[in-house]
């Protein structure tokens, strides 16, 4: 089994996906799982930020983000919202399956720029599953940051993705940990409200902080706005987009986002590139 | 522009050369394509022989109009673009790309990918207008980091004959484009039909391939003015353009008027039946569409055309973002026009007229544009 | 450790009032403490009070037959709790529980609703500051019935 390229590989089509095994499966929410896949072929190795196409097999095809690390035997993590037909395909596979991935596609979430400075990353919903690898990341080098300071909004407390790990960052007295929800049943300690109100109080300097923030795009909109009241400079906000893709590679047209191509530009993106297109209706 | 010098390098060949030319192409072991009649239009087939092309066939063509009629002169190519092009040839509107099935000789997911086709392509009478089109897809499908395999295999080793234009068509506007009606390079052989003097095809080489192939016709060399003669059939069609367009700055301002009302106003008329995507030569759009085997469980990936006009192009998360008609209309004209130069480089337009041809209602890019550039700026006013 | 004047005129709600409305306003303040589980308020009591949270947090609940008890908002350290001392028919319009040791500013808002009446230009202060927090918990509102997280998107 190669890690690194074979030969096979260089002459592999973009669209011809390469066969992984489900290694597990857990739930995390109600309609969420996380799949972790092993290589039986060639391995892909997406950083955090990435995505990759998943194939379930006689259903059609996903791009899914990565939510962990490969480590050294080339494994894939995905965490998969049960939406449509694929997803729900995916998310019912059992341990052994066979799916098919292509990738890994688009750019990563900056972390490399992001060092020396505090980190604030801000997460809706599913949009904690693309960033918890940087999170995960940041924390593993942690000299090589000022404060970090992870904010979370969900819908409920049912709703709240990797909540042990969630935890054990909660945990280290060298994280903040935030989190709000929607609306929750009695009993629920935590905070109900928007996660914008999250911000004003997170503990780090707007001179040099780096946010990377990914979830509902409205809610990122929102998001951005309440950064930059805070202080943070544009240019220093990264998102990380989703639009409809069918290939991933830039060929298929579905992706683009006025002058952006997601799968090819993105999906992360610089906040001052993407604000003036977020905020044109039906782009 | 030719340079007007026997440096040149060119030839002619009488009316029955054409017939010799696609006769070695063939022969050569082409698949070849070119124009012929059928179902009342000037369409692309695979042809056995120069009697299929168009002798003496023209096309009236205007707005919504397409209208086949006999010449009173027997040019074979004295007509502009119909509705195919050559992107049925290059990217199919549907290709197999792969078959998949399941656990096989210990493989658990057997791909097997397709096999290029057995025989390579002879583009037999592209225009000027459609070379620049191949040159735009082939930026997209081969111009990036990730290569379109079908498309990189039908394109690879396709002989291309481009034939310059002596008759535009009403819709045309490949001068305001740049692409025409003229084609500089990217061609194996550029045929210019001539009637003055005599009905003959001057023949430029563009090739060494092409050089051969030629040289193996009754072919005699071009005289100075055979060359003058075809630069005035070039320089007559360029006369006689049916629709210009001013293309200065025309992304930044397809940018800058997002919200211009005359979205609204050709969303009133578009039935966003995607007719101009069809026919035009650069639009690219696909889906993925898998298929199944119900009896051996096996499943197979097609590559489908597909179009922003459709409701569910920009499906994401249980809705789609471009749900009105204008939106969709604003996607196309802005990406074509405008985001497709931050995309791939270029304009996405060639000026071939198709989509004003082919609109069921006789929607016009150029006159679209030239309004949204008179009134560059205007927004939608609130009910005072 | 600062005093009740100084908190008031540090909080937001309060900021940039003139000196003697802050002095007035003081005057009808008084420190107060919640248990952790503590009622701080129940829904259609009479609402004379209104709360400026400095520790803790507040939960605001809402009784449905079928789903029970449900947390619609939370207060912390810094937010208002309570406008209804402001509007007739001066009734709570939900419970107000600590949902951990909560400590306090409650303001007397019988005896403030006297002394706009006395002075209209007290009257519109309150009322402007009172109404930029209402605006900003209906936005929040608002997009929370958005329902971004979850659903198929309100169509």
């Amino acid at each position: 089994m190669a890690v690194s390229a074979s030969a096979e590989a260089q002459t592999r089509g973009v669209m011809t996906p390469v066969p992984y095994r489900v290694r597990s499966r857990a739930s995390e929410t109600a309609d969420t799982w996380t799949l972790e896949l092993e290589p039986l072929g060639d391995a892909v190795l997406p950083r955090a930020g990435q995505f990759d196409m998943l194939y379930a097999h006689g259903v059609g095809e996903v791009p899914i983000s990565t939510s962990g690390d490969h480590g050294g035997d080339g494994h894939l993590t995905h965490t998969i919202r049960a939406v449509g037909p694929v997803t729900r395909a995916l998310c019912g596979l059992d341990e052994g399956a066979v799916v098919g991935v292509r990738g890994p596609f688009g750019n990563e979430w900056p972390l490399a720029g992001a060092v020396g400075g505090d980190l604030l990353v801000i997460a809706g919903g599913i949009g904690l599953a693309p960033l918890r690898p940087a999170i995960r990341h940041a924390l593993s080098r942690r000299a090589d940051y000022g404060a970090v300071a992870v904010l979370l909004g969900a819908r409920t407390p049912g709703d709240l993705l990797f909540v042990q790990e969630v935890e054990e960052w909660r945990s280290r007295l060298d994280a903040e940990v935030d989190v709000t929800v929607d609306a929750a049943a009695v009993g629920w300690h935590g905070r109900v409200g928007l996660v914008t109100t999250l911000i004003p109080g997170a503990v780090v300097d707007p001179a040099s902080a780096t946010a990377f923030v990914c979830g509902p795009e409205i809610m990122m909109v929102f998001v951005v706005r309440a950064l930059l009241e805070r202080g943070l400079p544009v240019e220093r906000i990264w998102l990380s987009m989703e639009r409809n893709m069918r290939c991933g590679v830039g060929h298929c047209g579905h992706c683009q986002l006025g002058p952006k191509l997601i799968c090819r530009d993105g999906p992360v993106f610089r906040a001052d590139e993407m604000m003036e297109l977020m905020e044109v209706r039906e782009l | 522009m030719l340079q007007e010098t026997s440096t040149v390098d060119a030839r002619v060949m009488g009316p029955e050369g054409l017939a010799a030319l696609v006769d070695a192409l063939a022969g050569a072991g082409y698949r070849v394509v070119g124009p012929t009649v059928r179902d009342g239009a000037i369409v692309l087939d695979e042809i056995a022989s120069a009697d299929e092309l168009p002798h003496g066939w023209t096309a009236e063509q205007d707005a919504a109009t397409y209208r086949l009629a006999r010449r009173d002169d027997e040019q074979v190519f004295g007509w502009a673009v119909g509705p195919h092009s050559w992107k049925k040839e290059l990217f199919p509107s549907r290709v197999r790309l792969l078959r998949v099935s399941g656990p096989q000789n210990g493989n658990a997911l057997a791909v097997e990918e397709e096999a290029p086709p057995e025989r390579p392509l002879a583009i037999f009478g592209a225009r000027s207008c459609d070379l620049h089109a191949i040159a735009i897809q082939d930026r997209v499908f081969t111009g990036g980091p990730y290569v379109e395999r079908d498309y990189a295999q039908r394109r690879a080793g396709a002989f291309v004959v481009v034939v310059n234009c002596g008759v535009p068509g009403g819709t045309c506007f490949c001068t305001s484009m740049g692409t025409g009606p003229r084609s500089e390079g990217g061609y194996d052989l550029a045929l210019t039909e001539v009637l003055e003097g005599g009905h003959r095809y001057v023949v430029e080489v563009g090739s060494d391939r092409g050089r051969e192939l030629l040289e193996a016709l009754p072919v005699q060399p071009a005289h100075e003015e055979d060359l003058a003669a075809s630069l005035r059939v070039t320089d007559e069609a360029a006369r006689r353009m049916g629709r210009r367009l001013d293309t200065v700055g025309l992304p930044e301002l397809l940018a800058g008027n997002r919200e211009h009302p005359r979205f609204a106003d050709v969303a009133e008329r578009c039935l966003t039946c995607g007719n101009c995507v069809l026919a035009c030569p650069t639009c690219f759009c696909s889906s993925v569409e898998e298929v199944n085997d119900l009896v051996d469980g096996s499943a197979e990936r097609w590559r489908t055309w597909d179009t922003c006009f459709s409701i569910d192009h920009s499906y994401i998360h249980g809705g789609s973002v471009r749900r009105s008609a204008r939106s969709r209309y604003r996607q196309w004209l802005t990406h074509k026009f405008g985001t497709w130069f931050d995309q791939f480089g270029t304009s996405g337009c060639v000026g071939c007229g198709r989509c004003i041809t082919w609109c069921p209602v006789g929607i016009d890019v150029t006159e679209e544009l030239t309004a949204i550039r008179a009134t560059d700026g205007e927004v939608e006013r609130a009910n005072a | 450790m600062q005093t009740l004047d100084e908190l008031i005129a540090s909080s937001s709600v309060f900021a940039g009032m003139p000196a003697e409305y802050l002095s007035l306003i003081a005057g009808c303040a008084r420190n107060v403490g919640f248990e952790e589980g503590a009622l701080v308020f129940r829904e259609g009591d009479a609402a004379d009070t209104f709360y400026l949270v400095r520790r803790g947090r507040v939960a605001f609940e809402l009784h449905t037959p079928d789903r029970g008890g449900l947390v619609i908002e939370t207060a912390d350290p810094g937010d208002v709790v309570g406008w209804s001392w402001l509007f007739p028919p001066y009734r709570w319009h939900f419970d107000a529980r600590a949902t951990e040791e909560v400590r306090a500013i409650a303001f007397d808002g019988a005896c403030l609703r006297g002394k706009c009446d006395d002075d209209p230009a007290l009257g519109y202060e309150l009322m402007r500051r009172f109404a930029q927090v209402m605006i900003d918990r209906l936005q929040h509102t608002r997009f929370r019935l958005l329902d971004v997280y979850g659903g198929v998107g309100v169509s």
